[in-house]
Order: C-alpha cells, then structure tokens, then sequence
C-alpha cells in the first residue's frame, strides 16, 4: 500500500523542554513517586482505601482498566492503517501509537503498584505457576506482551533517531508480523477486561452485568481509541501551534459516530433482552450513573449529528472528550459503582490514591511532550 | 474402575460373604487406594485382590499394652472395616479374639507358623520387657522376648501396631521400670511399622491391603513408618493451620479462642512436630472433624517417639519446618471507609480541571490553523518511502 500514499516525513518537533507546563506534569509525577514510596515502605494500606472487599482501587480501575483503554488509539490506528488498508491516516500513527505506548506501559506498571506481593509477578509468566484457565491470567499475559510488541512497533522512531539504519532495515522486514500482533493482542485483552466482571456474577448491578461485557468492552475501547486519536490530534495542535489535520479528524468521526450508534444499539438491546432496562428509573447512585454515562455516549451523536458539524474542530474535541468521558464512566460504573459485595464494604479513592492516578497521567503527558520534541513521530510542519 | 471388575464373580461374592452391597466394597477398596497415594487403577487391583486372593494368614501377638490397638480396629464406626479385615485375613492366633484359651491357643500357633512358613504375616501389638531376661510378660511360660523371636524367625514380613511395639510407647516412658524396648529393638531391625495410641485402623488396614495386592508392604521411611501414612506433619495439613498463620491461638481451655475453633498450638499441640495424617483421614469415622485436634484438644504426639508419653501435654512443640511469622495481620478486618471531605474535593477538581481545561481547548480550537486535504496530499518535500512500519 506504500507506493499510492505520500505524506510528509517525520521529524522532531524542537523546542523547549522546560516549560510552566511541563514542571507542573514532573511535580504531579514527583509526588505520586513520593505516594508510591510510601506504598512500597509501609504497604498498600497505608495510602489507598482498598479492603478485602473492594480489591481493586482506581489504581487497578482507573490506571489499568481506563487507562489501556485510553491507550487504544495506537491499536485504532494500526487497525485502520494496516487491516482495512485506509493508508491516508498514516501520519497519525506514530503519535497514537507514542500515547499508547505510555497508556499501557504505565498501566503494566499500575498493576504491580496495586499487587500486594509484587515481587511475585513473575509467577505469571512461569509456567509451573500459571493458572492458564484464569481470565485475569490471558490480560496479563496478553497485556505484558502487548507492551513489548508496541515497543517494537514504535522503535524505528529511536532508530532513526540515533541512525541505526542498517537495524531499522532488518527490522522492517518482520515488522507487519509485530503490527499484526499489535492488532490481535488488544482485541484479546480488552475484551478481556469485561470477562473479567463477568465472573463477579451477581455482585456487578443488572445495568451492567451481562455477557455481553467482552463485546461492550471492545467497542467501547475502539471508540475511545478514535476519540483519543482526535483529542489528542487537536490538543497537540493546539498545545504546539501546529495546523490541524482537520480532513482527517472529519472522516474519522465520520468512523466514529457510526461505531458509536451500533454501541448505543447493541448497549440498550442487551438490556431490553435482559429486562434490565426498568433498573435505570430505579433512584439511587446506580441508576443516577447510568444515565450519566449513557448521555457522554449519546452527546458526540447529537453534536455531530450534521455533517457540517464535523467540520468544526471545538465540536469533533467536544465530542472526542464526552466519548472518552463516557468509557471511563462505563468502566468506573461497571467495576466500583455497580459493584456491591455485601453489607459493610465500602470504598472511595483516597487521597494519596488519586494523587497517584494523576500523577501517572501528569507523567504520560510529560513524556509525551518530551518525546514528540525529541523524536521523529509528528508529521513535518508544512508553512502555510 | 474397569467394567470387568463390575462384574466379577469374586467380587459378588464378597458382596454375599460380607454382607455389603458391591458399590461400599468398591468405595472401601478405591478410598484405601487413595489413602495410600497409590495410581489410578491400583482401586481395581485391590479390589480384584481382596475378592479373590487366598488370606493370609495373620499371628497376632500381645505385650506389654492396652489393647487399644485391636479394640480401635474392632470398634471402628465403618461398618465394613472389621467384617473386611477379618475377611482378608485368616487370623490364626490373636489372644484378644480367640474363644480357646491356654495350650490349645497355643498349639494352633505352632501350627499356623508350620503350614505357613515363610508367608504368614506376624503382627506385634505391644511393648516388649527386656529388663531381667524379659521375665515381666509371659505368656505360655514363654517371655515376651522369645515368643517373638520365634515367631519373627518364619514370618513372611512383621509389622509392628501402635506405638509400644513401634517404639515403646507409653511402657517405655521413664522411668521403664520393665526395660520396655520395641518390637524392631529386639529384633534387631527397623520393621514396618504404623505408630499411634491407638493408630489409625485405616492406616493397618491400607498396609495389609497393599501386602496382600501386591505381595510386599508399602514403602517406608527410616523408622520403618508406611510413608503414606507419616511422611507429612500433622500441622501440614490442619483444619486449624489458618489460625496459626494470622496469629489467632486458643489461650486456655474454654477461652474464646478456643470456643471459635483458633489453634491449640499454645495449649501444647504437638502437630509441629508430629508425623501422622490424622487431619488429612480423621478417626472414629464420625465424621468432620473427628480427631483430637477437631474436638478440641491438643495433639499429643502419640505417633512420635520422645514426644508422645515423652514430652509434658502442655510443653510447647519445637516447629520441626514452619515458623510462625514475626508480624500477624489484624484480626479486625477493615471494611473500608466512604468518602471523605478531602477525597471528594480532590475527585471534584481533577473533574473540574478537566472539564475546564477541555472548555478552554474547545474555545482555542476556533482559531487554530486547519491544514486543507489537498494541500497535506502534495506538500511532501520529502516523502517516506518504507511503510512497513508506523
């Protein structure tokens, strides 16, 4: 496919690295390195609120959960590029696939923060302690694989960085094996993720407990992925006063919204065909959230419901924005707020626990910053 | 279990001899099976051996002891055990059992040991009394001492049953005014042997079992104990180990602790350093938790020479290959708090800050430059060429 399109190389972006915004994004990071010391000192309980009833904080939700999900635009990307052939998106998949490579490399690490005998990690990986028939099992298998794959995927930008071309060549040839694999290993993993509340059984609320979790879960991480894809595109466009590739971010929202609609079909379908649908006019937290989240998913169908409309940049960030909003929702909801195991059992992040949160996506953006500067991964600017 | 075993003639007919039906024979023979780590397939053999084999025959002497030993047999809540040992074996001198008394009994001995030479099985209940040339137990005018050399002499193999003939057992504890030594002591060897006041009936009945489908006695540690039986300490496997882990143990007698079921560990336990499977096959097949440590009390190392009838019921056990960890965690278990004022606040203004932030961005983006299609399409000063790679 490489001979019809033509884009301009990449190149470093330059410029200043110390920045009123990238010392804010290291003094964030700087302090949830402070939490984590603390955590790794004094143990788990000593910074979040987790208990025996609530194993999993935000350090597992939100870092793993939303967090490879909002990585998802690397794996949208490769998707779109290199399996359904549409080779005009090109430029934009080393940017997606930088941010994903901090999503998940950031959550694998998140896990071992969360883990309460880290230093028993590698019992996953050898064979004689691997549970094969666990679903926690294939995500962190898969997960840790797919960080290794997006390493190498993305490691020509440090080869021609430090102008390893003879490596970068060999490494070209096996490359759409690694891509390959960078395409199948989300689709495992994040449809993994909703197997896993699966096996909560009752204890995950009606509104989202159904089997249909893997296939919720996976389209909702590809449409998080074209929403990161976007949102990104117009932040950096903005952040870095560069043009924006608008005709791109048109025909992707066009893909977008129209993934969207069968999620909000096959969503609201599950619940009709499960009768749960009389849950979300049940007062309480529950039925609350679920509306929430149901209209961040609604709202990018309503605002670019006009094809013109998807020509106006603060919409298609709007809109990008409510989508990614609403995954979050949807894992958040599914994992912390419909999950009731018996009386008692509370849970809210602590403190010290969300500074960690926010310090680990301080410390994505910061690196972020820090590698487009540094490296060959956004488009040449073009002087208009 | 193999189809032809279902319908062997043999193994009807155990189902008439004994009086039970087919399906609690074959349970009895597939849990000995497991009882002793044997393979898959070695339920149908005993089964197949037990059914059809010719007994052997069994002499079965008493010294120095209670009789606990045949009475724990002989008692045994399981309504197949003794009607199957006695079926399985042809017991041919046992002094608790016979109805014949004095020179008969005696004789019937000498006869069984003739007919059988070299195959029967010699099955030593007691202690044996060394001290002044044994002469503390008689039996026949015989000693202790040589009535069981002479019977060892032609038996096929010797097993040892309870403690006292395993290793002494409570004669033999100080100040052993009779020289009380085990049936290996005088004879000189290490014999198998199944230890316990009284042992488990099912840990004998596995060993004869295994003798009689196999044609030798199951494999044995160094002081001769079946190691299907003693390999692993009790402790390994107690109902109550949990509670020595996270540190809950039973002060006193009747203390809440020992009311909730905590370890006894503090009460003087011995299974730190016990050999035995009690916890893993009970006793008195009453059911869960039908062993001492299930009831209530402390093991008292009655398998376990220098600590049962050794070591004072209340003495702390020597942890033989766990040892308790230097911090416990709480009893309590937190069920977490909800929100709090702080968390709250700070959930709202990371929300806010984004919410905010992504305003800001939306009204910023009204002036950005926009790079139009075409333009992007043909600016390429230099284009790439490999694409194989993002």
């Amino acid at each position: 496919m490489s001979a019809t399109h033509k884009h301009p190389a990449l190149t470093p972006l330059g410029g200043p690295l110390v920045t009123p915004v990238t010392v804010t994004l290291a003094i964030l990071a700087a302090t949830a390195f402070v939490i984590l010391g603390i955590r790794f000192v004094f143990g788990i309980g000593s910074v979040t609120n987790v208990n025996d009833g609530y194993t999993w904080g935000i350090w597992v939700v939100y870092d793993v959960m939303v967090g490879s999900a909002f990585a998802c635009g690397g794996y949208t990307m490769a998707l779109l590029v290199y399996i359904f052939n549409k080779g005009e998106y090109h430029p934009m998949v080393r940017p997606a696939l930088l941010a994903s490579l901090f999503g998940y490399t950031l959550a694998g690490a998140s896990v071992i923060f969360d883990l309460g005998r880290y230093w028993n990690t590698w019992h996953i990986f050898w064979p004689g302690y691997a549970q094969v028939n666990s679903v926690m099992f294939e995500v962190a298998v898969c997960i840790t694989a797919y960080i290794i794959v997006m390493w190498i995927e993305f490691s020509p930008a440090f080869l021609e960085k430090f102008g390893l071309k003879d490596i970068k060549k060999k490494l070209s040839k096996v490359l759409f094996l690694i891509i390959a694999l960078g395409v199948l290993l989300p689709s495992m993993h994040q449809s993994s993720l909703g197997s896993l509340l699966v096996v909560y059984g009752y204890q995950i609320h009606p509104l989202w407990q159904t089997l249909m979790l893997p296939v919720l879960y996976l389209m909702t991480a590809v449409l998080m992925g074209f929403a990161i894809v976007i949102f990104e595109a117009c932040l950096s466009s903005s952040g870095f006063r560069r043009p924006l590739e608008l005709h791109l971010l048109t025909k992707l929202s066009r893909l977008m919204t129209g993934l969207l609609a069968v999620y909000l079909v096959v969503r609201l379908g599950d619940l009709a065909v499960r009768g749960a649908l009389g849950f979300m006019f049940e007062p309480g937290v529950e039925g609350l959230m679920f509306w929430v989240e149901m209209g961040l998913f609604a709202a990018p169908l309503v605002l670019l419901a006009n094809p013109a409309s998807r020509l106006n940049p603060a919409r298609l960030f709007i809109s990008a924005f409510c989508l990614l909003l609403a995954g979050f929702l949807l894992r958040i909801n599914s994992y912390l707020v419909g999950y009731e195991t018996g009386a008692g059992w509370h849970y809210f992040p602590s403190v010290p626990e969300i500074m960690v949160s926010v310090g680990m996506i301080a410390l994505e953006i910061l690196g972020y910053i820090v590698l487009v500067r540094y490296l060959p991964i956004l488009p040449r600017e073009e002087k208009i | 279990m193999s189809a032809n075993i279902k319908t062997n003639e043999s193994v009807v007919a155990v189902e008439n001899r004994l009086g039970i039906s087919r399906r609690s024979f074959l349970q009895l023979c597939a849990a000995m099976a497991a009882t002793m780590g044997l393979p898959p397939g070695a339920d149908a053999a005993i089964a197949e051996a037990v059914a059809s084999k010719k007994r052997p025959s069994v002499i079965w002497l008493h010294f120095q002891e209670c009789t606990g030993c045949t009475e724990s047999l002989l008692r045994a809540e399981h309504p197949t055990l003794e009607k199957l040992i006695l079926d399985v074996i042809s017991l041919d001198y046992h002094e608790t059992l016979f109805a014949a008394a004095g020179h008969q009994v005696e004789a019937a001995r000498r006869l069984a040991m003739k007919e059988n030479k070299g195959k029967y099985l010699l099955v030593v209940e007691g202690a044996i009394p060394t001290k002044d040339k044994g002469i503390y137990c008689k039996i026949g005018g015989q000693t202790a001492i040589d009535m069981l050399k002479e019977c060892a002499a032609d038996a096929g193999a010797v097993v040892a049953i309870g403690s006292c003939s395993s290793w002494g057992g409570m004669p033999s504890t100080g100040p052993n005014p009779t020289g009380s030594s085990s049936a290996g002591e005088v004879l000189g060897k290490v014999i198998p042997n199944i230890p316990g006041c009284p042992p488990n009936p099912y840990n004998f009945l596995s060993t004869v079992v295994h003798f009689l489908t196999f044609g030798k006695l199951p494999e044995v540690d160094h002081l001769g104990r079946p190691k299907f039986a003693y390999s692993r300490l009790i402790h390994e496997n107690c109902e109550r180990r949990a509670h020595f882990d996270a540190g809950r143990f039973a002060m006193e007698f009747g203390d809440v602790g020992h009311r909730k079921g905590y370890c006894l560990y503090k009460l003087g336990c011995k299974g730190p350093e016990t050999y035995a499977n009690c916890p893993s096959i009970l006793f008195g097949d009453v059911g869960n938790a039908s062993w001492p440590v299930g009831t209530g009390h402390p093991c008292i190392g009655c398998t376990e020479k220098g600590i049962g009838f050794t070591k004072p019921i209340h003495a702390l056990a020597d942890l033989k290959n766990v040892v308790p960890p230097l911090g416990y965690p709480r009893i309590v278990e937190e069920q977490g708090s909800g929100a709090t004022i702080a968390s709250v606040a700070v959930v709202a203004a990371a929300a806010g800050a984004a919410v905010g932030a992504a305003a800001a961005m939306a009204k910023n983006l009204g002036q950005v430059t926009v790079l139009p299609p075409e333009k992007a399409d043909k600016s390429a000063g230099k284009t790439e060429t490999e694409r194989a790679e993002p």
